[in-house]
């Protein structure tokens, strides 16, 4: 079982887009974008550092994703930033898959 | 003499701070010294015409390369600084203040400055232009008592500060000499939709006319065409394109046409300068007489290109020109040579918008436009930066000689 204080469910693996691989989700007040990488689920600050883009709404190709205002590149798994206009990381979040639920690691715990 | 280690670049906007930051992030470990002739630290200027005009962007917002980070690269930031020669040979710059720098490699980024139409009454206080920040910053102070505005030129600078004005309240006009608007940089159909938006916020478009004289008088501006008729305006806004500023590199020598001529290297005609951004003159297979790109995407990639290669990297940058525009809740998008398009396409995209394909005689997408596309958008730009055959299920065609559907499809096919 999943200890709920620290992992809280924010989506169904199923939700996240088979087209963009992407959806868009809240933590605790925060934006997070979810991705399905060929079933590894990741997960990322949704709003681009660079402009106020939604990530959801980029390219995801390779294991990065290309943000839709920009162009800026990051690869999820670590949040790197990967070329201009970018220039910090995404923040990163903890992911756990139980029953087809996504968990993500709370902020508070 | 030229100093060994030193990389000077002359002109700090986007693509001078690009490159100052991408030559220490590549290793330099030399003296890097950035000079503008502006008083501003580097600043990228899309919020220019919109949120800089209302206020919904801040100057911070629009720093590209600050004090603080030049401070911690070791850039030597000189602002409010004009160079006034170039001497090639011993490769040193001679500064409007009496210094002289000496390079191993100097990258011109000179920018451009707006084109300035012989017209009398054009150095009025009610005559604006719009390239720099104090522009802006003028624009806002001036627009927040919604002027009755003219603006001469309905290309992109034009039009977006046309929907600035008329978010703030203000009457507007746009004057167009040629038959369409932004007719360097769009196909047709595209030209019609951005007239049927501007006209439907309720600016007033005369497009095929001139201005041919300002005269100030008490009560405002008035702003005479060449039918004869005259429009009364409190604040007239003149964006009728830029010049680069080449200048210097035509002084000393530098092959030059319309902007400083470059290859995919960002190397001018001396193998120790480098152009790059507005100024910078490409060449480029599908632009016979160049390609000047007067863009945000080109000012940031081509500075990151120039700064590779000064540092003796292998760089070819050889792009498919980006751009976009903001106006009104429109989100415009453009990739690829419009200007080589035989046939647009188009069609509805999810969420209300549009995306429409220049294709040429053989089928090939040469240019893509997107207008709220979103994510088609980055499919399409991909199929033209891949000269790829022109996707035709579910496209209608744009043009009106040619019916829509089945017949226009085959003849794009043939």
């Amino acid at each position: 079982m999943v200890d709920t204080e620290i992992w809280k469910p924010v989506a169904l693996v199923k939700d996240i887009s088979p087209d963009t691989h992407t959806l868009r989700v809240m933590l605790e007040g925060e934006a997070v974008c979810l991705y399905d990488l060929d079933g590894r689920v990741c997960a990322t600050q949704d709003k681009c550092p660079h402009g106020n883009a939604s990530l959801a709404e980029g390219w995801v190709e390779d294991g990065t994703v290309e943000c839709p205002l920009h162009q800026g590149v990051f690869e999820i798994a670590t949040g790197k930033h990967q070329c201009p206009p970018v220039t910090s990381d995404l923040r990163c979040y903890e992911v756990r898959i139980e029953d087809g639920t996504v968990f993500l690691r709370s902020e508070a715990a | 003499m030229s100093a060994p280690g030193t990389m000077l670049i002359v002109g700090a906007g986007q693509a001078g701070a690009w490159a100052a930051r991408t030559l220490r992030e590549s290793g330099h470990a030399g003296r890097i010294v950035l000079c503008g002739a502006e008083r501003h630290a580097p600043y990228e200027r899309p919020p220019l015409s919109k949120g800089l005009i209302t206020g919904v962007s801040s100057v911070a917002d629009s720093e590209v390369l600050g004090l603080a980070e030049m401070e911690d690269r070791a850039i030597e930031f000189l602002p409010s600084l004009e160079a006034v020669k170039i001497d090639p040979a011993s490769r040193v710059v001679l500064f409007g203040d009496g210094r002289q720098i000496s390079y191993e490699k100097l990258l011109l980024a000179t920018g451009g400055s707006p084109c300035r139409p012989r017209l009398p009454g054009l150095d009025s206080p009610r005559v604006h232009t719009l390239r720099t920040l104090d522009d802006a910053l003028a624009l806002r102070r001036a627009f927040a008592k919604a002027p009755r505005t003219v603006i001469i030129g309905g290309g992109w600078i034009g039009l977006e500060t046309a929907a600035t004005a008329c978010s703030l309240g203000c009457s507007v006009s746009v004057i167009e000499a040629s038959p369409r608007l932004c007719g360097r940089s769009l196909m047709s159909p595209v030209s019609e939709w951005l007239l049927e938006r501007h006209e439907a916020a309720g600016v007033c478009v005369r497009l095929g006319h001139g201005v041919t004289a300002l005269n100030d008088d008490a009560d405002g501006i008035r702003v005479r065409l060449d039918d004869g008729s005259v429009i009364v305006a409190d604040l007239v806004l003149v964006g009728v394109g830029m010049q680069p500023n080449d200048a210097l590199a035509r002084e000393a020598g530098l092959d030059c046409g319309q902007g400083v001529r470059v290859d995919a290297a960002c190397r001018t005609s001396d193998p120790h300068i480098y152009a790059a951004g507005d100024v910078a003159v490409l060449a480029h297979p599908r632009a016979p007489q160049g390609l000047r790109l007067e863009s945000w995407q080109n000012a940031q990639d081509q500075g990151v290109a120039a700064a590779r290669a000064m540092l003796g990297q292998t760089v070819a940058y050889m792009p498919v020109p980006l751009l976009w525009s903001e106006q009104y809740e429109h989100m415009i998008q453009i990739a690829g040579f419009p200007n080589l398009a035989q046939h647009t396409v188009w069609r509805a995209t999810p969420g209300g918008g549009r995306l429409y394909l220049g294709v040429d005689t053989s089928g090939v997408t040469v240019a893509a436009v997107g207008i709220d596309a979103g994510r088609d958008f980055r499919a399409a730009r991909k199929s033209v930066e891949q000269n790829a055959q022109a996707p035709l299920a579910g496209y209608q065609s744009c043009d009106a000689s040619a019916p829509a559907g089945s017949s226009a499809n085959s003849e794009l096919t043939a």
